[in-house]
Protein backbone atom coordinates (compact mmCIF):
# COMPACT_ATOMS: atom_id res chain seq x y z
CA UNK A 1 0.00 0.00 0.00
CA UNK A 2 3.13 2.26 1.27
CA UNK A 3 4.41 2.02 -2.55
CA UNK A 4 1.76 3.56 -4.28
CA UNK A 5 1.94 7.03 -2.51
CA UNK A 6 5.39 7.64 -1.51
CA UNK A 7 4.91 11.42 -2.93
CA UNK A 8 5.40 13.60 -0.13
CA UNK A 9 3.08 15.88 -0.99
CA UNK A 10 0.35 13.29 -1.27
CA UNK A 11 1.01 11.80 2.07
CA UNK A 12 0.64 15.23 3.78
CA UNK A 13 -2.42 15.80 1.99
CA UNK A 14 -3.76 12.66 3.23
CA UNK A 15 -2.80 13.38 6.59
CA UNK A 16 -4.44 17.19 7.12
CA UNK A 17 -7.46 15.14 5.83
CA UNK A 18 -7.32 12.81 8.65
CA UNK A 19 -7.11 15.62 10.57
CA UNK A 20 -10.07 16.99 9.84
CA UNK A 21 -11.84 13.92 9.90
CA UNK A 22 -11.15 13.46 13.72
CA UNK A 23 -11.77 16.80 14.36
CA UNK A 24 -15.58 16.63 12.89
CA UNK A 25 -15.77 13.15 14.88
CA UNK A 26 -14.75 14.65 17.93
CA UNK A 27 -17.17 17.47 18.01
CA UNK A 28 -19.64 15.19 17.51
CA UNK A 29 -18.61 12.86 20.28
CA UNK A 30 -18.44 16.28 21.76
CA UNK A 31 -21.70 17.82 21.27
CA UNK A 32 -23.91 14.82 21.54
CA UNK A 33 -23.02 13.70 24.78
CA UNK A 34 -23.16 17.08 26.57
CA UNK A 35 -26.53 18.30 25.08
CA UNK A 36 -27.88 14.98 24.34
CA UNK A 37 -27.62 13.60 28.09
CA UNK A 38 -27.06 17.05 29.68
CA UNK A 39 -30.45 18.54 29.00
CA UNK A 40 -32.03 16.42 31.10
CA UNK A 41 -33.07 18.09 34.36
CA UNK A 42 -29.90 18.02 36.86
CA UNK A 43 -32.11 16.21 39.23
CA UNK A 44 -32.64 13.53 36.60
CA UNK A 45 -29.07 13.08 36.17
CA UNK A 46 -27.33 9.23 35.96
CA UNK A 47 -23.61 9.78 37.71
CA UNK A 48 -20.43 7.94 36.38
CA UNK A 49 -17.16 8.08 38.81
CA UNK A 50 -19.00 10.85 41.00
CA UNK A 51 -19.87 12.68 37.68
CA UNK A 52 -22.71 13.98 35.57
CA UNK A 53 -22.95 11.22 32.91
CA UNK A 54 -23.00 13.86 30.05
CA UNK A 55 -19.18 15.51 31.78
CA UNK A 56 -18.17 11.50 31.51
CA UNK A 57 -18.68 10.96 28.10
CA UNK A 58 -18.20 13.97 26.86
CA UNK A 59 -15.14 15.14 28.29
CA UNK A 60 -13.63 12.95 30.31
CA UNK A 61 -14.34 9.64 28.05
CA UNK A 62 -13.56 11.90 24.63
CA UNK A 63 -10.31 13.28 25.76
CA UNK A 64 -9.33 9.04 26.41
CA UNK A 65 -10.81 8.40 23.40
CA UNK A 66 -9.36 11.20 20.90
CA UNK A 67 -5.42 10.29 22.78
CA UNK A 68 -6.48 6.15 21.67
CA UNK A 69 -7.59 7.50 18.39
CA UNK A 70 -4.62 9.68 17.70
CA UNK A 71 -2.07 7.39 19.01
CA UNK A 72 -3.62 4.56 16.85
CA UNK A 73 -3.79 6.76 13.38
CA UNK A 74 -0.29 8.16 13.83
CA UNK A 75 1.25 5.02 14.54
CA UNK A 76 -0.48 2.95 11.47
CA UNK A 77 -1.29 5.52 8.81
CA UNK A 78 1.06 8.27 9.47
CA UNK A 79 4.00 7.47 7.11
CA UNK A 80 7.63 9.03 7.72
CA UNK A 81 8.95 11.12 4.90
CA UNK A 82 12.66 12.33 5.02
CA UNK A 83 13.04 16.37 5.15
CA UNK A 84 16.57 16.39 3.92
CA UNK A 85 15.78 14.02 0.73
CA UNK A 86 16.89 16.30 -2.48
CA UNK A 87 14.20 14.37 -4.21
CA UNK A 88 10.92 16.38 -2.93
CA UNK A 89 12.75 19.42 -3.46
CA UNK A 90 11.55 19.95 -6.92
CA UNK A 91 7.92 18.27 -6.73
CA UNK B 1 3.31 36.13 52.66
CA UNK B 2 3.92 32.59 52.49
CA UNK B 3 7.33 32.37 53.05
CA UNK B 4 8.35 28.85 52.67
CA UNK B 5 5.62 28.70 49.14
CA UNK B 6 7.54 32.26 48.21
CA UNK B 7 10.97 29.84 48.76
CA UNK B 8 9.75 27.07 46.46
CA UNK B 9 8.12 28.82 43.82
CA UNK B 10 11.71 31.25 43.15
CA UNK B 11 13.67 27.97 43.01
CA UNK B 12 11.90 26.17 40.55
CA UNK B 13 11.80 29.27 38.69
CA UNK B 14 15.59 30.10 39.41
CA UNK B 15 16.26 26.35 38.11
CA UNK B 16 14.22 26.94 34.85
CA UNK B 17 16.12 30.06 34.50
CA UNK B 18 19.79 28.38 34.65
CA UNK B 19 18.95 26.31 32.14
CA UNK B 20 18.00 28.91 29.83
CA UNK B 21 21.19 30.03 30.10
CA UNK B 22 23.05 26.63 30.13
CA UNK B 23 21.19 26.02 26.60
CA UNK B 24 22.50 29.12 25.48
CA UNK B 25 25.74 28.02 25.09
CA UNK B 26 25.04 25.67 22.03
CA UNK B 27 24.58 28.88 19.89
CA UNK B 28 27.81 29.83 18.90
CA UNK B 29 27.85 26.31 16.91
CA UNK B 30 25.64 26.53 14.43
CA UNK B 31 25.97 28.07 11.07
CA UNK B 32 23.05 30.28 10.48
CA UNK B 33 22.39 32.50 13.78
CA UNK B 34 18.80 33.48 12.48
CA UNK B 35 17.75 30.02 12.35
CA UNK B 36 19.23 29.18 15.28
CA UNK B 37 18.31 32.05 17.34
CA UNK B 38 14.62 31.95 16.47
CA UNK B 39 13.96 28.09 15.19
CA UNK B 40 16.44 26.43 17.50
CA UNK B 41 18.20 25.09 13.86
CA UNK B 42 14.84 23.06 13.20
CA UNK B 43 16.03 20.19 15.11
CA UNK B 44 13.12 20.06 17.91
CA UNK B 45 12.27 16.38 19.18
CA UNK B 46 8.81 14.95 19.41
CA UNK B 47 9.05 15.23 23.51
CA UNK B 48 10.16 19.35 23.15
CA UNK B 49 8.19 20.02 20.51
CA UNK B 50 4.82 18.62 22.02
CA UNK B 51 5.43 20.67 25.51
CA UNK B 52 6.41 23.86 23.74
CA UNK B 53 3.14 23.94 21.94
CA UNK B 54 1.28 23.49 24.90
CA UNK B 55 3.65 25.70 26.98
CA UNK B 56 3.23 28.42 24.10
CA UNK B 57 -0.79 27.94 24.00
CA UNK B 58 -1.54 27.08 27.36
CA UNK B 59 -1.09 30.78 28.80
CA UNK B 60 -2.39 33.02 31.64
CA UNK B 61 -6.04 32.42 29.95
CA UNK B 62 -6.06 28.62 30.78
CA UNK B 63 -4.13 28.90 34.21
CA UNK B 64 -5.30 31.96 35.91
CA UNK B 65 -8.79 33.29 34.20
CA UNK B 66 -9.91 29.96 32.46
CA UNK B 67 -10.02 27.89 36.12
CA UNK B 68 -11.74 31.37 37.65
CA UNK B 69 -14.26 31.43 35.12
CA UNK B 70 -15.32 27.85 35.80
CA UNK B 71 -15.18 28.29 39.58
CA UNK B 72 -18.02 30.50 38.67
CA UNK B 73 -20.06 28.78 35.57
CA UNK B 74 -19.37 25.46 36.92
CA UNK B 75 -18.75 22.11 34.88
CA UNK B 76 -20.32 24.35 31.82
CA UNK B 77 -17.12 25.88 31.53
CA UNK B 78 -14.85 22.88 31.92
CA UNK B 79 -17.18 21.55 28.53
CA UNK B 80 -15.93 24.78 26.54
CA UNK B 81 -12.58 24.67 28.11
CA UNK B 82 -11.86 20.97 26.72
CA UNK B 83 -12.41 22.16 23.55
CA UNK B 84 -9.06 22.75 23.28
CA UNK B 85 -7.76 19.24 23.10
CA UNK B 86 -8.49 19.31 19.35
CA UNK B 87 -5.13 21.95 19.00
CA UNK B 88 -3.25 19.13 19.99
CA UNK B 89 -3.95 17.22 16.83
CA UNK B 90 -5.56 19.53 14.79
CA UNK B 91 -2.52 22.17 14.13
CA UNK B 92 -0.12 19.77 14.12
CA UNK B 93 -2.26 18.13 11.44
CA UNK B 94 -3.24 20.97 9.09
CA UNK B 95 -0.40 22.29 9.37
CA UNK B 96 1.46 19.07 9.09
CA UNK B 97 4.10 17.67 6.83
CA UNK B 98 3.47 19.72 3.94
CA UNK B 99 4.27 23.05 5.39
CA UNK B 100 7.20 21.71 6.96
CA UNK B 101 8.60 20.81 3.58
CA UNK B 102 7.56 23.94 2.43
CA UNK B 103 8.79 26.34 4.77
CA UNK B 104 12.39 24.18 4.98
CA UNK B 105 11.92 24.72 1.06
CA UNK B 106 11.81 28.85 1.31
CA UNK B 107 13.77 28.92 3.89
CA UNK B 108 11.34 30.41 5.85
CA UNK B 109 12.05 30.99 9.66
CA UNK B 110 9.22 33.03 10.37
CA UNK B 111 5.72 32.86 9.62
CA UNK B 112 5.34 36.20 7.41
CA UNK B 113 8.46 34.43 5.93
CA UNK B 114 6.47 31.61 4.30
CA UNK B 115 3.96 34.35 3.54
CA UNK B 116 6.17 36.41 1.56
CA UNK B 117 7.79 33.83 -0.27
CA UNK B 118 4.60 32.26 -1.19
CA UNK B 119 2.86 35.05 -2.10
CA UNK B 120 5.87 37.23 -3.12
CA UNK B 121 4.06 40.67 -1.92
CA UNK B 122 5.59 43.36 -0.01
CA UNK B 123 1.82 43.94 1.18
CA UNK B 124 1.42 41.17 2.32
CA UNK B 125 4.63 41.34 4.45
CA UNK B 126 4.32 44.64 5.13
CA UNK B 127 0.17 43.77 6.29
CA UNK B 128 1.26 40.77 8.27
CA UNK B 129 4.14 42.19 10.25
CA UNK B 130 2.13 45.32 11.23
CA UNK B 131 -0.77 42.89 12.86
CA UNK B 132 1.60 40.82 14.74
CA UNK B 133 3.32 43.27 15.84
CA UNK B 134 0.64 45.56 17.19
CA UNK B 135 -1.39 42.24 18.75
CA UNK B 136 1.25 40.09 20.35
CA UNK B 137 2.63 42.93 21.71
CA UNK B 138 -0.54 43.58 23.56
CA UNK B 139 -1.06 39.88 24.44
CA UNK B 140 2.77 40.37 25.52
CA UNK B 141 1.53 43.22 27.91
CA UNK B 142 -1.11 41.54 29.38
CA UNK B 143 0.20 38.33 30.22
CA UNK B 144 3.53 40.10 31.84
CA UNK B 145 0.48 41.56 34.36
CA UNK B 146 -1.08 38.59 34.88
CA UNK B 147 2.63 37.26 35.92
CA UNK B 148 3.07 40.07 37.97
CA UNK B 149 -0.23 39.82 40.00
CA UNK B 150 0.37 36.11 40.36
CA UNK B 151 3.80 36.57 42.01
CA UNK B 152 1.84 39.50 44.12
CA UNK B 153 -0.55 37.10 45.32
CA UNK B 154 1.42 34.19 46.92
CA UNK B 155 4.37 35.86 48.20
CA UNK B 156 2.66 39.70 49.38
CA UNK B 157 5.20 41.52 47.31
CA UNK B 158 4.51 44.80 45.89
CA UNK B 159 3.18 44.46 42.51
CA UNK B 160 5.57 46.24 41.12
CA UNK B 161 8.73 44.38 42.79
CA UNK B 162 6.85 41.50 41.55
CA UNK B 163 6.66 42.53 38.22
CA UNK B 164 10.33 43.54 38.05
CA UNK B 165 11.12 40.10 39.48
CA UNK B 166 9.63 38.11 36.87
CA UNK B 167 10.49 40.44 33.77
CA UNK B 168 14.64 40.14 34.84
CA UNK B 169 14.08 36.05 34.59
CA UNK B 170 12.15 36.10 31.50
CA UNK B 171 14.46 38.64 29.51
CA UNK B 172 17.90 37.50 30.55
CA UNK B 173 17.11 33.83 29.20
CA UNK B 174 15.10 34.91 26.04
CA UNK B 175 17.75 37.60 25.33
CA UNK B 176 20.63 35.26 25.08
CA UNK B 177 19.36 31.60 24.86
CA UNK B 178 16.93 32.35 22.24
CA UNK B 179 14.25 29.62 20.58
CA UNK B 180 16.07 27.04 21.27
CA UNK B 181 16.58 27.95 25.36
CA UNK B 182 12.93 28.92 25.01
CA UNK B 183 11.89 25.43 23.34
CA UNK B 184 13.76 23.45 26.35
CA UNK B 185 12.70 25.65 29.22
CA UNK B 186 9.34 25.21 27.62
CA UNK B 187 9.74 21.31 27.97
CA UNK B 188 10.30 21.39 31.60
CA UNK B 189 7.76 24.01 32.31
CA UNK B 190 4.98 21.86 30.39
CA UNK B 191 5.91 19.00 33.00
CA UNK B 192 5.63 21.26 36.05
CA UNK B 193 2.44 22.01 34.52
CA UNK B 194 1.13 18.22 34.04
CA UNK B 195 2.33 17.11 37.25
CA UNK B 196 1.38 20.15 38.83
CA UNK B 197 -2.32 19.90 38.09
CA UNK B 198 -2.46 15.98 38.87
CA UNK B 199 -1.05 16.72 42.10
CA UNK B 200 -3.35 19.98 42.71
CA UNK B 201 -6.73 18.15 41.59
CA UNK B 202 -5.96 14.86 43.52
CA UNK B 203 -5.63 17.20 46.86
CA UNK B 204 -8.80 18.59 46.22
CA UNK B 205 -10.52 15.84 45.61
CA UNK B 206 -9.22 14.78 49.05
CA UNK B 207 -10.30 17.92 51.13
CA UNK B 208 -13.54 18.23 49.30
CA UNK B 209 -14.40 14.26 50.33
CA UNK B 210 -14.52 12.89 46.68
CA UNK B 211 -15.97 13.37 43.53
CA UNK B 212 -19.60 12.66 44.64
CA UNK B 213 -19.71 14.80 47.36
CA UNK B 214 -18.07 17.54 45.47
CA UNK B 215 -20.96 17.15 43.16
CA UNK B 216 -24.30 17.20 45.48
CA UNK B 217 -22.65 19.95 47.11
CA UNK B 218 -22.55 21.91 43.87
CA UNK B 219 -26.25 20.97 42.94
CA UNK B 220 -27.51 21.56 46.44
CA UNK B 221 -26.11 25.39 45.80
CA UNK B 222 -27.10 25.60 42.47
CA UNK B 223 -28.10 22.74 40.20
CA UNK B 224 -26.57 24.74 36.87
CA UNK B 225 -23.55 24.42 38.27
CA UNK B 226 -23.78 20.61 36.84
CA UNK B 227 -25.49 21.15 33.72
CA UNK B 228 -23.82 22.10 30.69
CA UNK B 229 -25.47 25.38 30.52
CA UNK B 230 -23.60 27.46 32.94
CA UNK B 231 -24.60 29.34 36.16
CA UNK B 232 -27.62 31.30 35.20
CA UNK B 233 -28.44 28.92 31.98
CA UNK B 234 -27.17 31.65 30.08
CA UNK B 235 -24.08 29.33 27.46
CA UNK B 236 -26.02 28.06 24.90
CA UNK B 237 -24.99 25.27 22.91
CA UNK B 238 -24.18 27.42 19.36
CA UNK B 239 -22.38 30.01 21.75
CA UNK B 240 -20.27 26.86 23.31
CA UNK B 241 -20.10 25.59 20.09
CA UNK B 242 -18.25 28.00 18.00
CA UNK B 243 -15.71 28.19 20.76
CA UNK B 244 -14.24 25.12 18.69
CA UNK B 245 -13.61 27.49 15.78
CA UNK B 246 -11.77 30.31 18.77
CA UNK B 247 -9.65 28.05 20.69
CA UNK B 248 -9.90 24.94 18.56
CA UNK B 249 -9.53 24.51 14.93
CA UNK B 250 -8.48 28.33 14.39
CA UNK B 251 -5.34 28.43 16.85
CA UNK B 252 -3.69 26.81 13.29
CA UNK B 253 -3.02 30.55 12.35
CA UNK B 254 -2.02 32.32 15.52
CA UNK B 255 1.80 33.32 14.77
CA UNK B 256 3.57 31.29 17.84
CA UNK B 257 1.75 28.40 17.21
CA UNK B 258 3.07 28.38 12.80
CA UNK B 259 6.80 28.44 13.63
CA UNK B 260 6.76 25.38 15.70
CA UNK B 261 5.06 23.61 13.40
CA UNK B 262 8.36 24.19 10.87
CA UNK B 263 10.67 23.72 13.56
CA UNK B 264 10.50 19.86 13.92
CA UNK B 265 13.54 17.69 13.06
CA UNK B 266 11.88 14.99 11.69
CA UNK B 267 8.54 13.35 10.61
CA UNK B 268 9.36 10.74 13.85
CA UNK B 269 9.46 13.48 16.27
CA UNK B 270 6.26 15.29 14.56
CA UNK B 271 4.12 11.74 14.86
CA UNK B 272 5.55 11.60 18.71
CA UNK B 273 4.53 15.20 19.22
CA UNK B 274 1.10 14.28 17.90
CA UNK B 275 0.55 11.63 20.55
CA UNK B 276 2.10 13.52 23.48
CA UNK B 277 1.00 16.76 22.47
CA UNK B 278 -2.76 15.14 22.75
CA UNK B 279 -2.68 13.67 25.84
CA UNK B 280 -0.59 16.54 27.57
CA UNK B 281 -3.26 19.19 26.48
CA UNK B 282 -6.19 17.01 26.91
CA UNK B 283 -4.57 16.53 30.83
CA UNK B 284 -4.23 19.90 31.49
CA UNK B 285 -7.11 21.71 30.36
CA UNK B 286 -9.01 18.94 31.91
CA UNK B 287 -7.60 19.15 35.02
CA UNK B 288 -7.25 22.91 35.54
CA UNK B 289 -10.72 23.58 34.98
CA UNK B 290 -12.10 21.25 37.18
CA UNK B 291 -9.83 22.67 40.00
CA UNK B 292 -11.84 25.82 39.25
CA UNK B 293 -15.09 23.92 39.64
CA UNK B 294 -14.34 22.13 42.41
CA UNK B 295 -12.71 24.58 44.35
CA UNK B 296 -15.82 26.02 44.95
CA UNK B 297 -17.54 23.77 47.68
CA UNK B 298 -13.87 23.54 49.43
CA UNK B 299 -13.34 27.74 49.37
CA UNK B 300 -16.55 29.64 48.83
CA UNK B 301 -17.20 33.35 48.08
CA UNK B 302 -13.89 33.85 46.34
CA UNK B 303 -14.91 37.62 45.16
CA UNK B 304 -11.32 37.92 42.35
CA UNK B 305 -11.56 35.28 40.10
CA UNK B 306 -8.11 35.33 38.68
CA UNK B 307 -7.15 34.32 42.78
CA UNK B 308 -8.78 30.90 42.67
CA UNK B 309 -6.34 29.23 42.12
CA UNK B 310 -3.34 30.57 44.17
CA UNK B 311 -5.76 30.81 46.81
CA UNK B 312 -6.64 27.11 46.46
CA UNK B 313 -3.67 25.62 45.92
CA UNK B 314 -2.48 27.47 49.70
CA UNK B 315 -5.63 25.94 51.18
CA UNK B 316 -5.02 22.24 50.34
CA UNK B 317 -1.61 22.10 49.75
CA UNK B 318 1.50 22.35 52.17
CA UNK B 319 3.32 25.18 51.81
CA UNK B 320 6.11 23.70 49.66
CA UNK B 321 4.38 22.08 47.50
CA UNK B 322 2.19 24.56 46.86
CA UNK B 323 4.99 26.70 45.80
CA UNK B 324 6.07 24.16 43.34
CA UNK B 325 2.60 23.38 41.95
CA UNK B 326 1.95 27.14 41.47
CA UNK B 327 5.28 27.76 39.66
CA UNK B 328 3.02 25.47 37.03
CA UNK B 329 0.80 28.81 36.12
CA UNK B 330 3.99 30.71 36.56
CA UNK B 331 6.00 29.06 33.89
CA UNK B 332 3.13 29.08 31.44
CA UNK B 333 2.32 32.90 31.71
CA UNK B 334 6.42 32.76 31.26
CA UNK B 335 6.63 30.37 28.53
CA UNK B 336 4.00 32.58 26.53
CA UNK B 337 5.68 35.78 27.03
CA UNK B 338 8.96 33.99 26.08
CA UNK B 339 7.62 32.93 22.61
CA UNK B 340 5.93 36.10 22.18
CA UNK B 341 8.81 38.08 22.82
CA UNK B 342 10.59 36.12 20.21
CA UNK B 343 8.46 36.17 17.52
CA UNK B 344 8.16 40.04 18.31
CA UNK B 345 11.72 40.19 17.90
CA UNK B 346 11.78 38.19 14.99
CA UNK B 347 9.38 40.30 13.07
CA UNK B 348 11.23 43.16 13.61
CA UNK B 349 13.81 42.23 12.72
CA UNK B 350 13.97 39.14 9.84
CA UNK B 351 10.69 40.44 8.66
CA UNK B 352 10.84 44.38 8.45
CA UNK B 353 14.55 45.25 9.02
CA UNK B 354 16.32 42.38 6.42
CA UNK B 355 13.76 42.35 3.59
CA UNK B 356 13.39 45.80 3.43
CA UNK B 357 15.79 48.19 5.60
CA UNK B 358 19.44 45.95 4.74
CA UNK B 359 19.23 42.93 3.19
CA UNK B 360 23.08 41.84 3.64
CA UNK B 361 23.62 42.70 6.96
CA UNK B 362 26.47 40.65 8.55
CA UNK B 363 25.96 37.73 10.65
CA UNK B 364 27.08 39.40 13.29
CA UNK B 365 25.52 42.61 13.47
CA UNK B 366 21.97 40.45 12.83
CA UNK B 367 22.90 38.87 16.26
CA UNK B 368 23.44 41.98 17.37
CA UNK B 369 20.45 43.14 16.13
CA UNK B 370 18.08 40.36 17.30
CA UNK B 371 19.79 40.66 20.97
CA UNK B 372 19.30 43.98 21.29
CA UNK B 373 15.62 44.35 19.97
CA UNK B 374 14.50 41.45 22.11
CA UNK B 375 16.03 43.32 25.15
CA UNK B 376 14.34 46.84 24.26
CA UNK B 377 11.21 45.15 23.81
CA UNK B 378 11.28 43.38 27.18
CA UNK B 379 12.12 46.66 28.58
CA UNK B 380 8.95 48.70 26.28
CA UNK B 381 6.44 45.99 28.00
CA UNK B 382 7.56 46.20 31.63
CA UNK B 383 7.46 49.86 31.24
CA UNK B 384 3.92 49.57 29.79
CA UNK B 385 3.03 46.52 32.49
CA UNK B 386 3.59 49.03 35.28
CA UNK B 387 0.89 51.66 34.22
CA UNK B 388 -1.25 49.24 31.33
CA UNK B 389 -3.44 52.01 29.36
CA UNK B 390 -6.96 50.57 28.93
CA UNK B 391 -6.07 50.42 25.03
CA UNK B 392 -3.65 47.14 26.25
CA UNK B 393 -6.02 45.60 27.83
CA UNK B 394 -8.75 46.05 25.10
CA UNK B 395 -6.52 45.17 22.57
CA UNK B 396 -5.28 41.81 24.24
CA UNK B 397 -8.98 40.74 24.13
CA UNK B 398 -9.61 40.59 20.41
CA UNK B 399 -6.11 39.51 19.83
CA UNK B 400 -6.42 35.52 19.18
CA UNK B 401 -9.29 36.27 17.24
CA UNK B 402 -7.96 39.06 14.98
CA UNK B 403 -5.18 37.15 14.41
CA UNK B 404 -7.09 34.47 13.75
CA UNK B 405 -9.47 35.49 11.55
CA UNK B 406 -6.40 37.58 9.67
CA UNK B 407 -3.85 34.69 8.79
CA UNK B 408 -6.02 31.33 8.77
CA UNK B 409 -6.85 31.38 4.77
CA UNK B 410 -3.80 33.02 4.12
CA UNK B 411 -2.07 30.26 6.05
CA UNK B 412 -3.98 27.12 5.22
CA UNK B 413 -5.43 27.92 1.99
CA UNK B 414 -1.47 29.22 0.98
CA UNK B 415 -0.18 25.44 1.62
CA UNK B 416 -3.37 23.55 0.50
CA UNK B 417 -4.82 25.58 -2.47
CA UNK B 418 -2.32 26.42 -5.61
CA UNK B 419 -4.78 29.33 -6.70
CA UNK B 420 -4.56 31.34 -3.94
CA UNK B 421 -2.62 34.73 -4.63
CA UNK B 422 -1.47 37.78 -3.04
CA UNK B 423 -4.57 39.57 -3.80
CA UNK B 424 -6.31 37.12 -1.76
CA UNK B 425 -4.12 36.91 0.66
CA UNK B 426 -4.54 40.98 1.02
CA UNK B 427 -7.98 40.85 0.88
CA UNK B 428 -8.56 38.26 3.55
CA UNK B 429 -6.14 39.69 6.06
CA UNK B 430 -7.83 43.04 5.76
CA UNK B 431 -11.45 41.67 6.06
CA UNK B 432 -11.19 39.15 8.34
CA UNK B 433 -9.34 42.09 10.59
CA UNK B 434 -11.46 44.27 10.21
CA UNK B 435 -14.74 42.59 9.87
CA UNK B 436 -13.90 40.95 13.61
CA UNK B 437 -12.89 44.20 15.30
CA UNK B 438 -16.16 45.74 14.13
CA UNK B 439 -18.53 42.91 14.84
CA UNK B 440 -16.73 42.74 18.77
CA UNK B 441 -18.01 46.54 18.47
CA UNK B 442 -21.29 46.37 17.54
CA UNK B 443 -22.21 43.05 16.95
CA UNK B 444 -20.64 40.42 19.29
CA UNK B 445 -22.29 37.41 18.78
CA UNK B 446 -23.70 36.96 15.28
CA UNK B 447 -26.38 33.78 14.44
CA UNK B 448 -25.22 33.34 18.89
CA UNK B 449 -22.08 32.80 18.19
CA UNK B 450 -18.42 34.07 18.86
CA UNK B 451 -17.52 36.37 16.22
CA UNK B 452 -14.32 34.56 15.12
CA UNK B 453 -17.27 32.37 13.24
CA UNK B 454 -18.61 34.93 11.19
CA UNK B 455 -15.12 36.96 10.81
CA UNK B 456 -13.37 33.59 9.46
CA UNK B 457 -16.44 33.10 7.49
CA UNK B 458 -16.16 36.65 5.42
CA UNK B 459 -12.43 36.25 5.17
CA UNK B 460 -12.48 32.67 3.88
CA UNK B 461 -15.23 34.58 0.43
CA UNK B 462 -13.12 37.36 0.55
CA UNK B 463 -9.53 34.90 -0.21
CA UNK B 464 -11.38 32.87 -3.00
CA UNK B 465 -13.11 35.21 -4.19
CA UNK B 466 -10.21 37.57 -4.88
CA UNK B 467 -7.80 34.95 -5.88
CA UNK B 468 -10.26 33.63 -8.73
CA UNK B 469 -11.34 37.21 -10.11
CA UNK B 470 -7.69 39.19 -9.76
CA UNK B 471 -5.52 36.02 -11.87
CA UNK B 472 -2.05 36.92 -11.28
CA UNK B 473 -0.80 38.34 -14.12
Amino acid sequence: MKELDKNPFKIANREALIGVILVIFHFTWWFAFAYGLGKKDPADYQYILGFPAWFFYSCIAGIIIMSILVFIIVKFFFTDIPFDDEEFEQS
Amino acid sequence: MNLVATITLFSSVAIIFLIGLLASRTNNTSASFMEDYYLGGRSLGGFVLAMTMTATYGSASSFIGGPGVAYNEGLGWVLLSVIQVSTGYFTLMILGKRFAIVAKKYKAITMVDFLKERYQSKWVVLLSSFSIIVFLFSAMAAQWIGGGRLIESITGLSYHSALLIFVLTVLVYVTFGGFRAVTLTDSIQGTIMLIGTVILLTSIIIAGGGISSIMTDLSTENPNLITPYGADGTLSPQYVSSFWILVGVGVVALPQIVIRAMSYKNTRSFHRALIIGTIVVGIIMLNMHLIGVFARPILPGIEVADTVIPLIALEVLPAWLAGIVLAAPLAAIMSTVDSLLLLVSSTIVKDVYINYIQPHAPRKKVRKLSMTITAILGIIVYLIAIHPPDLIIWLNLYTIGGLEAAFIWPVVMGIYWKRGNKYGAIAAIITGFSSYILFQAFYPEPFGMHAVVSSIGISLIAYVGVSLSLKKV
